[in-house]
């Protein structure tokens, strides 16, 4: 035997207060685990909702301003559609539903317009305030790949455009009522030769309040016929997930795309830093709070435990053991408990949440492996931490009291 | 000369009241001596005790085993003289409840870090020695009180020390138990020559030393050695 072994024995026979003390540990851990999960998944599930917003990346030519890129102008610059193959095969991470653009002011039948060519997938895919109801939808699954991994939300699947002929548009609300037209009508343009090119009205989009409601959609390839400028858009939008968007995205796709010009959209991008910003220092904030109360209630029971102990901690100390090896017993029994109440911490904490998750929180919480080491090592440090004192306390009591008050 | 105290003094100081515990104690155990310390209650018997183990730092005097000098030792040094020479045996009996009769009696083979396999046996064969071979494996509450007292004289030898401290060994036993426990002492005394100093309250138990001391107030007012 030797004084760990003495410990252990205490640790045995005093079963009661073993398992007061493992369960304050456990709880402890639990919580901070636990709490942490939910932290970590509902941050997943607020930069789901960012990256949602849609587009926040702008890829436009060279020398082309965002006001261009609004205002639509005749002759604005244009840049090849191949573009976009180049940023696929780039595999660049965090780039999302890439959506080429091709915008021109035209008239159709006598009204002014703005006219955007898209291509029918990815377009509506990037734009999630769209519900088009009644459209032949497919669902897609958004797919943001963080640092943590790629998630998925189903709930986020949302409908898509899957059809858009060539001979097909999509009508703004305003658009709409200035020609007097509604679904299933026909519309008319004009080709660059002045014939005419018609277009059926495949839906009128609901009211957005934005320059979207004087827009008509059509094909981005018949738009590219209808005014002879072979495969140019105007613009690519990009949906670049935040994190990424934080880590340098932007400078990246420069490097694929050396003479375009991109930007982030400003409002967007800093709405989605500012929220997970935000967001971190919340659950930072409710980690510091959770391992002062765990911490405090392992050191809790550590400090009764060792007052529990005095009176062989001055036997031992008669008998003429050092104080460091007595503090040294009494580390030992704390690392034991540390380890033990750590892994049953992280096994409670993560239990929970993960089965009440989807039905209390409404939130797909996920079990974080990464964090077993954490725990084991945050619980042995808290009750390490937590036992110091006391123990050094324990060895420095007077043993001749000891002695006497029994 | 085994033991020798020049003037010590123990003051305990409790707020605005100062105690005398100790007062110029001269005292001198020789080898293989078996000293009974008798005095009234709160004379200082306990505190020479404990100031003797180094268990409490004496504010005044001398103590010298064999050639050293110890009022200067450190902590570290107190407790390496302690589990090297001393024996202690309390009134209290000062047994770990969790531990068995056998894991008490080995904590200083413990401390000093021996081998399992040589701690076994060495305290088989100690409580063979008390008579309580049959009773290794019992914690200290499934034995009675002079069986538990029998168990920490047992410990208190396992070092083979030079001098046993003992405070009121029988205090707490029955006459028959108490004189078991001193005859115990006293063969231990005589056979292997290990000095003991034993506080006790009662004239018999006193009697059974080889030299007396008598404390009041404290302040030694006689030490002798009293034909056995
Ligand atoms: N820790 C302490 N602080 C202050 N005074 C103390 C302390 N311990 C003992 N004393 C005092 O010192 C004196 C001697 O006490 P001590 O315990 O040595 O007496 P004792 O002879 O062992 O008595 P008893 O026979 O009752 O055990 C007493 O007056 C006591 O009140
Ligand atoms: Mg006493």
């Amino acid at each position: 035997m030797n004084l760990a072994g003495v410990a252990w024995k205490e640790l045995s026979h005093r079963r009661s207060s073993l398992v007061s003390g493992l369960v304050a540990i456990t709880l402890g851990i639990a919580v901070i685990v636990g709490v942490r999960s939910v932290t970590i998944a509902s941050e997943h599930a607020v930069a789901v909702k960012l990256d949602s917003l849609g587009a926040n990346v702008l890829v436009l030519p060279q020398g082309a301003t965002v006001d261009d890129y609004h205002t639509a102008d005749i002759d604005a610059p244009t840049f090849p559609e191949e573009y976009v193959e180049r940023m696929v095969t780039s595999a660049l991470l965090g780039v999302e539903n890439i959506s080429p653009k091709l915008t021109r002011r035209r008239k159709a039948e006598g009204i002014g317009l703005v006219v955007t060519g898209i291509l029918p997938d990815s377009e509506v895919a990037s734009k999630p305030t769209w519900q088009l109801e009644g459209l032949e939808g497919a669902t897609v699954e958004h797919v943001c790949s963080g640092s943590l991994g790629a998630h998925a939300d189903p709930r986020l699947q949302r409908k898509v455009i899957d059809i858009l002929g060539e001979d097909e548009c999509l009508l703004g609300a305003q658009a709409a009522k200035r020609l007097g037209k509604k679904e299933g009508d026909k519309v008319e343009l004009r080709d660059e030769h002045g014939k005419p090119v018609t277009l059926t009205i495949g839906a009128v989009l609901p009211e957005t309040g934005t320059v979207d409601d004087d827009r008509l959609f059509m094909h981005l390839h018949a738009m590219q016929t209808m005014l002879g400028i072979g495969h140019q858009v105007s613009a690519i939008e990009v949906m670049g997930c935040c994190e990424q968007i934080s880590d340098g995205l932007l400078g990246k796709l420069r490097n694929v795309l050396p003479d375009t010009r991109v930007t982030g959209i400003k409002q967007i991008v800093s709405t989605q830093q500012e929220t997970n910003q935000l967001m971190d220092k919340i659950s930072w904030g409710i980690l510091v709070i959770v391992l002062l109360v765990g911490g405090l209630s392992i050191g809790n029971y550590m400090w009764g435990n060792v007052t529990q102990r005095r009176r062989e901690i001055g036997i031992l100390r008669m008998l003429g053991a050092r104080r460091l090896r007595i503090i040294g017993m009494l580390l030992s029994k704390a690392i034991v408990l540390g380890v033990v109440g750590g892994l049953l911490g992280y096994a409670l904490g993560t239990g929970v949440v993960t089965a009440m998750g989807p039905d209390t929180l409404g939130l797909q919480v996920r079990a974080l492996p990464s964090w077993i080491a954490g725990s084991v090592a945050l619980a042995v440090t808290v009750a390490v931490l937590g036992s110091l004192l006391p123990a050094w306390l324990a060895s420095r009591f007077d043993p001749s009291a000891n002695m006497q008050e029994i | 000369m085994l033991l020798t105290t020049e003037n010590l003094g123990k003051r305990y100081q409790r707020r605005d009241v100062s105690v005398d515990a100790l007062r110029d104690v001269n005292l001198e155990i020789q080898e293989n001596a078996f000293v009974a310390v008798t005095g009234p209650s709160g004379s200082g018997k306990t505190t020479l005790l404990l100031t003797l183990a180094g268990l409490l730092k004496p504010t005044a005097g001398r103590i010298r085993f064999r050639d050293t000098q110890l009022e200067g030792f450190s902590d570290a040094q107190w407790a390496s003289f302690r589990h090297k020479n001393l024996g202690f045996v309390m009134q209290n009996f000062s047994l770990v409840p969790y531990l068995s009769a056998r894991e008490n009696v080995t904590l200083p083979l413990v401390i000093a870090g021996s081998k399992g396999k040589q701690q076994k046996t060495r305290a088989l064969e100690l409580l063979e020695r008390v008579g309580l071979g049959d009773r290794a494996d019992h914690l200290p509450r499934e034995l009675s009180a002079g069986q538990q007292q029998r168990v920490a004289i047992a410990r208190a030898l396992a070092n083979e020390p030079a001098l046993v401290l003992a405070d009121e060994p029988t205090g707490n036993l029955d006459p028959a138990l108490a004189n078991d426990v001193l005859k115990l002492l006293g063969d231990l005394n005589a056979e292997h020559g290990t000095a003991i100093l034993m506080v006790t309250h009662s004239p018999e138990a006193a009697r059974a030393g080889t030299h007396r001391v008598h404390i009041e107030a404290g302040c030694v007012v006689e030490a002798a050695a009293q034909p056995a």
